[in-house]
């Protein structure tokens, strides 16, 4: 089995598993620790660092592309809008929004279900009605879900 | 009628570098068996291999041994020339370059674990600055980071520990001497 591996890899494999016990500590000098935690906090600092930027936090409802409200996303509450065909019903809950209801036949918007990233896009194109969330305009703010 | 035959003179040198070599494409074909999490997320063993040769021949013999590993790995694996081969390229370069200066990094305070961890950070870099650039151009690229710099941190210090360990052992007869007899 053991000459199946390169010579190299099986010489250490030999120095390894031969030699007697060196505890692993004694393998770390101080620097070593020193960079460990560094390390270790950099990178515990770069989750909500770089995971913040799609939180979304207020809810941009536009229709034939003008502005029609902005709703903050802390408090749940029902908007209503008046589009080309009848009336969108937008409902609004802490961190999420939706399109409740709509009066397009085939209720693409309303199937999308809660919104909770910043950026993302419903469309309720038959009543010319959007329900776009924004954050707090991170690196990434000129994109959106029409972008994957 | 013999056909003529080239011989390239093979110093103890190239033998060294071809055994280590060879070491690292075994790790990184056992590897690639492992099942990912993650594309991108792998313990990257071959990595030990090449500490170890920074530490006991400098930086021209790893960088040999990186690359060397790199291109023939690829091949055996069946990824030359794939995303996944220049992936590893970028990686590899980056990490080099970390090493050649990591290496001189005084020896009194710093052991291979803290060169390990800063190639594996290297690596991952390297890796993802090129996703972005070619693979995927979307800053969505990054919210991977976090995860791949967990990875990098956790196994550069495990493959720095090992790496430690072959180094706390001293070499019995120099191998390149007993390869070139």
């Amino acid at each position: 089995m053991n000459d199946r591996f390169p010579d190299g890899l099986r010489e250490m494999l030999a120095q390894v598993t031969g030699d007697g016990d060196l505890p692993w500590r004694a393998l770390l000098k101080p620097g070593d620790w020193l960079l460990l935690v560094c390390a270790a906090a950099l990178v515990a600092a770069s989750y909500p660092l770089l995971w913040r930027g799609g939180v979304a936090d207020r809810a941009i409802v536009k229709r034939d592309g003008q502005l029609v409200t902005e709703l903050a996303l802390n408090v749940a509450r029902k908007y209503e809008v008046t589009g080309a065909i009848g009336t969108t019903v937008i409902e609004v809950q802490p961190g999420r929004a939706r399109v409740l209801s709509d009066p397009g036949p085939r209720q693409y918007c309303v199937q999308q279900g809660w919104l909770t990233r910043a950026n993302a896009v419903a469309i309720c194109a038959p009543n010319h009605v959007t329900l776009q969330l924004a954050g707090r305009g991170g690196k990434n703010s000129s994109y959106d879900t029409l972008n994957y | 009628m013999t056909p003529s035959t080239i011989e390239l003179p093979v110093t103890a040198d190239d033998y060294r570098i071809a055994r280590y070599a060879a070491a690292a494409i075994a790790l990184t074909v056992a590897e690639a068996a492992l099942p990912s999490p993650l594309p991108g997320i792998k313990p990257g063993l071959a990595n030990i291999i090449v500490l170890v040769v920074l530490v006991r021949y400098g930086w021209r013999d790893a960088a040999w041994v990186s690359l060397l590993r790199v291109v023939a790995g690829s091949l055996v694996i069946g990824q030359f020339l794939a995303p996944g081969f220049f992936l590893a390229l970028a990686g590899a370069l980056c990490s080099l370059g970390v090493l050649a200066l990591a290496q001189h990094l005084p020896a009194r305070l710093f052991g291979p674990v803290s060169v390990s961890v800063l190639a594996a950070f290297a690596h991952i870099g390297g890796q993802i600055v090129l996703a972005r650039a070619w693979l995927v151009p979307h800053d969505g690229v990054f919210y991977l980071l976090p995860l791949f710099a967990t990875a990098a941190l956790f196994f550069g210090t495990i493959n720095g520990l090992v790496a430690a360990r072959l180094l706390a052992v001293p070499v019995a007869p120099p191998p390149s001497a007993k390869a070139a007899a």
